[in-house]
Formats: C-alpha cells, structure tokens, sequence
C-alpha cells in the first residue's frame, strides 16, 4: 500500500509518524492512541455492546480459596451484571485461567498469584495483581490495563493487541510473541524470544533479555535498558528520540518503574523489514505471475 | 504434555510421600496415565532397598497362569539372592506383581541388579540406600494408597504424572527412571526428545541398556553414563543441553542432590520456589501450593537454565 502523504496529517500523526509506528499501512483494524507528556493518562469511556453498567464505588470480594476457576469466572460475571465495579479476588492460589474473557470496565485486584491463561482475552479492565502469574497471561488483551508486582511466567501477553501489560518483576520465555498492539512493560529481565514475530505495539525491557530478542519482528517497537543476550533475525537497533524518551518517562512513571540506568540508558530495536513479504509475491510466485 | 515435581528439604527428613502426593494430585490434569514417585529416604550403611516389578499389570488380565509364574519369578530371585550372598532383611508385596527387598549385601550391586534382570519377566526398578521407585498406571492418589506412600519419611523427592505420546501406557514407559545400574539416581521428564534413536544407538554401543521405547528413558541411561565416566551431576545436565535435541525440562535425583535442565528452547514449564530449608518445584505452581498454601515468591527458569541443590 503507498504511503500517506506526509502533508495530510495532522500534527499529532505526524508525532506518531516519527516514532516509527506508521511507516506502513498494515491491513486489519487498528487503535491510535494519541498522548500529551504532561496529561495523566485519559479516561477512555468504555462501553463495549452487552457490557454491564457498573459503578466503581460499588466494591465486592470473592474468596476463591474453595471455587473452582469456573465458579470464580462467573461470579466475577454476576457482580459485574450486579452493577459491581471493583472487585477483589482473594486466594487465587495460583490457579488456572483466572478472570478469562472480561469484556467491561472494572476495576479489578487480584491478591495473590495466577496460574497459566489468567486473564486471556479481556478488553477493558484495569487489573492489579500482587503476586505472579504463570505462562500465556493477558494472551489476546484488547485493552485496559494490567500491573503485575511480581514476577511473570513465558508467552507473557502473547498476540496482544491493546492496553498496557505491566509486570514490575522478571518474566519468562516469548514475551509478546505475535503481539500486535499495546504495551508491554517488563521492570525486570525477559526469556529467549521476547517480542518473536511481533507486529505492532511496543515493548519496554528494563534489565536484560535472553537471546534472539525480536526475532523475525514485523514491526513495532522494543525499548531494552538492559542488554539482549543476542538479537533475533530482522531486528536491528534503532535511533532514540525525545518523543521515545519522553514515551518511556511518561509510561514509567504511571507505573512507579525506576528503571536502574534511567531513561537514558534505554536503546530502541525495530524490524530491519528485510523478511517482509507482507503483501507481496512469493519470488516463486513472482515468476508465475510475470 | 505430562507434569514433574521435586522437592528437597534441607533440614532433615519429614513426610516426603505425602507431599508429593499432594503435589502430584495436583498436577493430574497434565497426565492421567500413569504417576511415579522417587522418594529418598533415611539410609542405613551396607543395607540396600530393591524395588522390583515381576509382571506387567496388563498380564494379570490376559494371562491365566500369571500368578503362579509370578510366584516361580520371585523364588528365582529369591534363590538368587542367596547365591549372591544378599541377606533378605524384609520382603513386602504392595501389589500382585511388585515387590520391595530390604537386603543387607556387601558385594557390587551392579553385578546383583544385572543377574536379577536375566530372570525373565523381572525389571529392577531401582537399587539404592535411599531411593525408592514407585510407578504404577492411575493417578496419584491410588498409586500412593496402594504403595502405602502416605507415611513415607525421606528428604526429597522427584514425580512424574504421565501423558502417554511417544509410547505406550504400561509401567515399563511410566517414570521416573532410574539410571540403571547406578544406585540412587532417578529421573522424570517433560517433553520430547526427538534425537532418541540416535543417542539410544550410541548409549547401546556403550554397553547401556534400554527396557522401554519411552524417549526419557535415555535422559536416565544417559545420566548415568556422564556420571560413570566421572561427570558431576551439573556437568551432566549442562552437557545434556547441547547433546540432547528436543523440547525438554527434567529432573534429576540423586542421593544428596536435586537438579534440573530447561532446554534451549523453553517451551516446557517449570515453576521454582527457592528458601533455605526447602526447594520445590513443578509444572505448574498449583503443585507448589499444596506444600505452601500461603502467598511464596516464585520464579521461572530461563532457557538453557541448570540448577542443582544439596538436602
């Protein structure tokens, strides 16, 4: 697809622009959200078809200690149908898919660890937990936002696509594989492929990662303030700018991240676009069709 | 898919079988075919447990003179145990076809375990002062009730619930598996190794034995020959990591020690929990919780990570 033509864009896509997050016109449905370095994060009003209209004053505590993870996922249901809109988890005892597939506003907190699939599929909730969670945490988030305190296991928010993934402790293996929008912000250090096949959105590492960091990347995003083990294919270091530096402030802050070496230590990776065949012939299939 | 455990406790003996009952029962939903235990206890100097099967349990079913020549391979061993010079201190029988020696023997238990395999329909499956094999089809509970594992006291322990994928659902393929003919090491395995053959081949031409067509057999078999030519036991897993392909994470017992291998590429689970009395660790973190229902600090281990603790 061509490019837009730099003259019909508003002064805040042109900010986008030179971040590097429109250098192509991907198919599929995508979310821009704009930013302002000294406004709090905005208030996005949200209501999805079906969603239950709750009232965040209204606060209820689930004891999961006895419940199986089905029973827990449908009283979450039922409170949120009740007009709840916080809730408290208490004892998840680091069991399986946890709070899975919660399409509303609320403001959930988690006390204590999640096993593996905890919160898959959600869009829309603001989530805090206080311990860990296992692997595939947050797989297919749409939005919202969720803060970790501990640490994460692999395929951390693997195929993302919207909201902030926030985990202040280490994570595992394939952090956001094939993520393709949102953030994922890492306060410690990150497993092998972190960010394979990644196709939009941004990462944030604050210590190290493991090797083949971005391996095979479409596009997006990957801030490390640390130091990779090794680069994957495709990926190659980018230049910093004061829109990324300013991006990393106001996204670090929000979360109460102090990263060790500050902002300045930080080094941007992007895709080096050499493995693309988006949209293009296979040179095989070139030959056929020429 | 198949779920490991282990745990060591650094400040004595407690109830080893117990936990990881518990740990196991935990992990069911990851294999329902068969479970193992490996569990190390208290050991007495010059005396030796022999865990041993004399039968398939399947034989039981399909074979009407099964009994009786159950009963003909046992005095075999019997005999053969005198012949050895090994005093029988105790003999218990938790099922129709498994049995457990307490010997008292001052000889090469190499050579004894090797003699008692040439019965036929014998597999010893496991020598040592303190270790203990238990595997059977069925899931945690029923194997530690019919094994009497409840009141086990030891100081670590290794397990293994079996989803059956690269053989069959028989106690030969069931783990852990001990690294025969090396007393007191034991190993269970998540994930598939997919050089078998050709490292099956050459622990062959090295003079090892195969009793099953389970690909983590060779992780035992091939323990054991790092360990004979004089390895460590972190040398030996570490090795393992560039020798062995695959998508794999193990563990490994021995009599003192409690070690585990990721492979390089991480895609088999593991959970840690790490404190100064007690490690444990397991697939999933639902099994650590059986042991510390309240609120821990765990952690994954990275790709290519090894890790060995002392009890």
């Amino acid at each position: 697809m061509a490019e837009v033509a730099r003259g019909e864009l508003s002064a805040q896509e042109l900010l986008s622009h030179e971040m590097g997050m429109h250098t192509e016109q991907l198919g599929g449905r995508s979310r821009q959200a704009f930013f302002d370095i000294d406004l709090e994060e905005p208030h996005h009003g949200f209501s999805l078809p079906n969603a239950f209209d709750v009232d965040y004053n209204k606060r209820a505590e689930i004891d999961a200690a006895e419940l199986s993870p089905n029973a827990v996922n449908l009283r979450i249901r039922q409170l949120m149908k009740d007009g709840y809109g916080t809730i408290v988890i208490k004892n998840p005892g680091a069991k399986h898919s946890i709070a899975v597939g919660i399409l509303n506003r609320l403001n959930l907190i988690i006390e204590g660890s999640l096993g593996y699939f905890g919160l898959g599929l959600i869009d829309g909730p603001n989530v805090r937990i206080s311990g860990r969670v296992g692997w595939s945490c947050a797989e297919n988030m749409m939005s919202g936002t969720i803060l970790i305190e501990k640490n994460a296991g692999s395929q951390f928010g693997a195929a993302l696509r919207g909201g902030d993934l926030v985990c202040k402790g280490d994570v595992g293996s394939r952090t956001g594989i094939d993520m393709k929008g949102g953030s994922i912000i890492v306060g410690g250090d990150t497993g092998a492929f972190t960010g394979f096949m990644m196709q939009r959105g941004r990462m944030v590492i604050c210590g190290n990662a493991g090797k083949n960091l971005g391996d095979s990347m479409y596009d997006g995003t990957i801030y490390i303030g640390g130091e990779p083990q090794s680069l994957g294919v495709d990926a190659v270091w980018a230049e910093m700018t004061e829109l990324d530096r300013q991006w990393l402030t106001r996204k670090l802050r929000m979360y109460d991240i102090a990263p060790k070496g500050g902002i300045d230590a930080f080094r941007k990776i992007v895709a080096g676009k050499q493995l693309w065949n988006y949209d293009n012939l296979e040179p095989t299939e070139k030959k056929l069709v020429l | 898919m198949c779920g490991i455990a282990g745990v060591i406790h650094r400040d004595g003996a407690t109830n080893v079988g117990r936990e990881m009952t518990a740990m196991l029962r935990s992990l069911r939903h990851r294999g329902p075919d068969s479970t193992g235990f490996a569990v190390y206890g208290v050991s007495t100097p010059d005396e030796y447990v022999m865990r041993l099967k004399l039968a398939e349990r399947e034989d039981l079913d399909k074979d009407h003179h099964i009994r009786k020549k159950i009963r003909d391979r046992q005095a075999e061993v019997d005999v053969l145990l005198a012949e050895l010079g090994a005093e029988t201190l105790e003999v218990t029988e938790p099922t129709a076809y498994a049995r457990r020696y307490r010997l008292r023997y001052p000889g090469d238990t190499r050579r004894l375990a090797t003699d008692i395999e040439q019965i036929e329909g014998a597999e010893v499956l496991s020598f040592g002062s303190a270790l203990e094999l238990i595997k059977d089809l069925g899931d945690a509970t029923d194997v530690s009730a019919q094994y009497g594992l409840g009141t086990f006291r030891g100081t670590h322990a290794i397990g293994h619930t079996r989803m059956a994928t690269e053989s069959d659902v028989d106690i030969r393929s069931a783990h852990p598996y001990w690294a025969y003919p090396y007393n007191d090491i034991s190993v269970v395995h998540n994930g598939q190794i997919t050089n078998y053959w050709i490292m099956r081949r050459e622990m062959e031409r090295l003079g090892h034995r195969f009793m099953s067509n389970c690909d983590s057999e060779l992780l035992a078999v091939y323990t054991a020959n790092n360990l004979e030519q004089g390895a460590t036991l972190e040398d030996s897993l570490r090795a393992s990591i560039k020798e062995i392909d695959g998508v794999f994470t193990y563990v490994v017992a021995t009599e003192n020690e409690l070690g585990m291998a990721k492979d390089t590429m991480a895609a088999k689970p593991m959970v840690l929990y790490e404190s100064d009395n007690l490690v444990a660790l397991a697939s999933e973190e639902v099994a650590i919780r059986t042991l510390l229902p309240h609120e821990i600090d765990t952690s994954d281990p990275y790709d290519e990570e090894v890790r060995v603790w002392q009890r």
